[in-house]
């Protein structure tokens, strides 16, 4: 009795003290997190309501909240303008087939050098990891590929040139190291398993999450790259998404097609409806797939944040 | 003795014939990097040459340094040099403790939910790729139909046209560069942060102290290694501001202030086809960064014994 009695008066005005700060605190970190939280999602939320609203209001600044004079007049002129689609599918083909060549290229390295008893690993690490942090630099990557490989302006210069990707292996190889038991090798090993089958029907059945996070982010680089596009490629039908995206949004040209018929007043308006439009329509794959895979991006970035 | 010497050798070779598999793994990834990433690395020499494209990069006549002296006589030199460091210098002085803070405040949420609500918006806007980034940076600017300065407007302030404004590219630059990464990039500190021993909190509050004090004498300490790692890292880079979103958001109002030496080597390699005098410029631009990640990591393992290698 005397013992709980004598604990509650001492933990009394220490409770009630802390409480009313720590009520405060709570308080001042929910609110800049539900504004912060505004912030992070306005921005895109206006996006989507401006590209169904009456492009009029929306120029006048009365579409703020919710959409205005709905029209899909928008979505009906992207869907005439054919070289978007041609790019879309041209991303679609980069993607995946750029996706596939970056596991099947990274992905092994980092197991190789994952393991201790690689003879010359010292040496192969290096050659991996030196070129983060110096390279050739643009222009003489471009007359290499150009000059010696006559690889401009093909579909190949788009998924295989710079496929190799530093980071990647090191993250993967975290993973192989922290997750892969030493013993399970042995074990492998004395069942006189090579190291080829070791690694294509043990360790990569046991790798999904790494194989998920890597792709993922191979993904999302090749959907949202415009830059190797823009150097190495001369042909339009080649273009992918973003490069289209980047006439459509930046250099202002709006495809003829679209625009025939149309009045010099009326097509300013187009314009930024075609441009509202066209930034849900290009994002809206990697928008409508975050949520569902967001935990392997995590997983990723924490992998690599473990020291390797 | 020949015989001891030769049992000494064997293990060796042995080990490389065992591990010849992996040897075989590697050397897709092995060929490429060569042929892609290490030759260009080899074709940095054109900087010191008269590069012709019908002669090749060991063909062409040797010029000695003329087109760094160009580069360092001209007065784009001062300019792009000023320009890149000031986005750059203004990017990390911004960009780098406000994940930090992110961070914190998050570990500091116990709604699940909401938290959960929190960081997957927070973290949204990382996948808008750079070209749709400065689509709606330049939209929503535009002083004609732009949502920004119409919001402006309502509170009283005429803020004219931001993109036309050389003095405001940098602000545009960084606070949007803000908007777009602070989630994504406070997740390695979340992660750091989850991994704090729960006891140490417990004793702390036996202790009674407060949230603030928690945070300053634990979470922050936690923290410190991995601030350490990435402040290295992006010391690298500190003259190699992304030449993507620059080179968008460009125009001929805010050149002065938007020229950095990425787009400016760009426009005189690729559009002007200056071969080696942008070969010049980007050999200058790598050194420098390299040496000051030398530099940077050597100071941090004299002082904190944190490095990258």
């Amino acid at each position: 009795m005397s013992i709980s009695v004598s604990r509650r008066r001492e933990a009394r005005p220490n409770h009630i003290r802390k409480s009313r700060s720590d009520r405060v605190f709570d308080a001042v970190i929910y609110t800049a997190a539900a504004l912060l939280t505004l912030i992070a999602l306005y921005p895109m939320y206006f996006i989507v309501i401006a590209s169904i609203s009456d492009p009029n209001l929306v120029a006048r600044g009365d579409v703020l909240l919710y959409p205005r004079g709905v029209s899909l007049e928008g979505y009906s002129y992207l869907f005439s303008m054919s070289n978007l689609w041609t790019g879309y599918g041209n991303t679609v083909l980069y993607t995946l087939a750029g996706t596939l060549i970056m596991l099947i290229v990274n992905i092994p390295v980092a197991f190789a050098l994952s393991r201790k008893d690689l003879p010359g690993r010292g040496f192969f690490t290096f050659y991996f990891i030196f070129p983060m942090f110096f390279g050739g630099g643009l222009i003489p990557t471009f007359i290499i590929l150009n000059n010696t490989f006559h690889m401009l302006d093909s579909f190949l210069v788009m998924v295989l040139p710079f496929s190799v990707i530093s980071y990647y292996i090191i993250v993967a190889r975290t993973f192989f190291q922290t997750s892969l038991p030493g013993e399970l090798w042995d074990a492998a090993q004395i069942d006189g398993c090579s190291n080829l089958r070791y690694f294509f029907q043990i360790v990569l059945p046991l790798s999904k999450a790494i194989l998920a996070v890597i792709a993922l982010w191979a993904a999302v680089g090749h959907w949202n790259s415009y830059f190797n596009a823009m150097i190495y490629l001369r042909s339009p039908e080649r273009y992918p998404l973003q490069l289209i995206m980047r006439n459509i949004l930046i250099n202002n040209e709006m495809a003829a097609t679209a625009m025939t018929g149309s009045a010099a007043a009326d097509l300013n308006r187009k314009a930024n409806l075609i441009k509202y439009g066209a930034i849900v329509v290009s994002s809206l794959p990697i928008m409508t797939m975050y949520p569902f895979v967001q935990k392997y991006f995590n997983q990723g970035v924490m992998i690599g944040a473990l020291k390797g | 003795m020949q015989h001891r010497a030769g049992l000494h050798r064997t293990p060796a070779l042995l080990r490389v014939r065992k591990n010849g598999g992996l040897y075989l793994l590697m050397v897709p990834a092995i060929v490429i990097f060569f042929c892609f990433t290490y030759l260009p690395m080899y074709g940095v020499i054109i900087a010191f040459k008269d590069f012709k494209p019908a002669q090749g990069i060991w063909g062409s006549a040797w010029a000695g340094l003329k087109y760094f002296e160009r580069y360092f006589n001209s007065y784009m030199f001062g300019n792009t040099i000023i320009n890149t460091l000031v986005i750059s210098l203004y990017t990390i002085l911004v960009t780098f403790p406000l994940p930090i803070l992110l961070a914190l405040m998050c570990n500091q949420m116990y709604a699940r939910r909401f938290k959960k609500f929190f960081q997957v918006s927070t973290y949204l806007p990382h996948f808008i790729s750079t070209v749709v980034m400065c689509g709606m940076i330049i939209m929503f600017l535009s002083p004609s139909s732009g949502i920004i300065p119409r919001l402006c407007g309502f509170l009283g302030m005429n803020i004219g046209d931001l993109m036309g404004n050389a003095g405001a590219f940098s602000s545009i630059y960084v606070w949007t560069e803000v908007w777009q990464h602070v989630g994504w990039d406070s997740i390695m500190y979340i992660a750091a942060l989850s991994a704090v021993d729960p006891q140490l909190y417990e004793a702390a509050e036996v202790d009674g102290a407060s949230k603030w004090q928690k945070i300053a004498a634990i979470d922050i300490p936690m923290l410190v290694p991995t601030m350490i790692t990435l402040f290295i890292l992006r010391c690298g880079s500190l003259l190699g501001v992304g030449f993507e979103k620059v080179y968008l958001l460009q125009n001929d109002l805010n050149i002065a202030s938007s020229e950095i030496i990425s787009t400016y080597l760009y426009k005189m390699g690729l559009k002007s086809n200056q071969y080696s005098y942008s070969a010049a410029i980007g050999l200058f631009n790598n050194l420098v960064n390299f040496l000051i990640l030398i530099l940077v990591n050597g100071i941090s393992k004299k002082i904190s014994d944190t490095s990258l290698f």
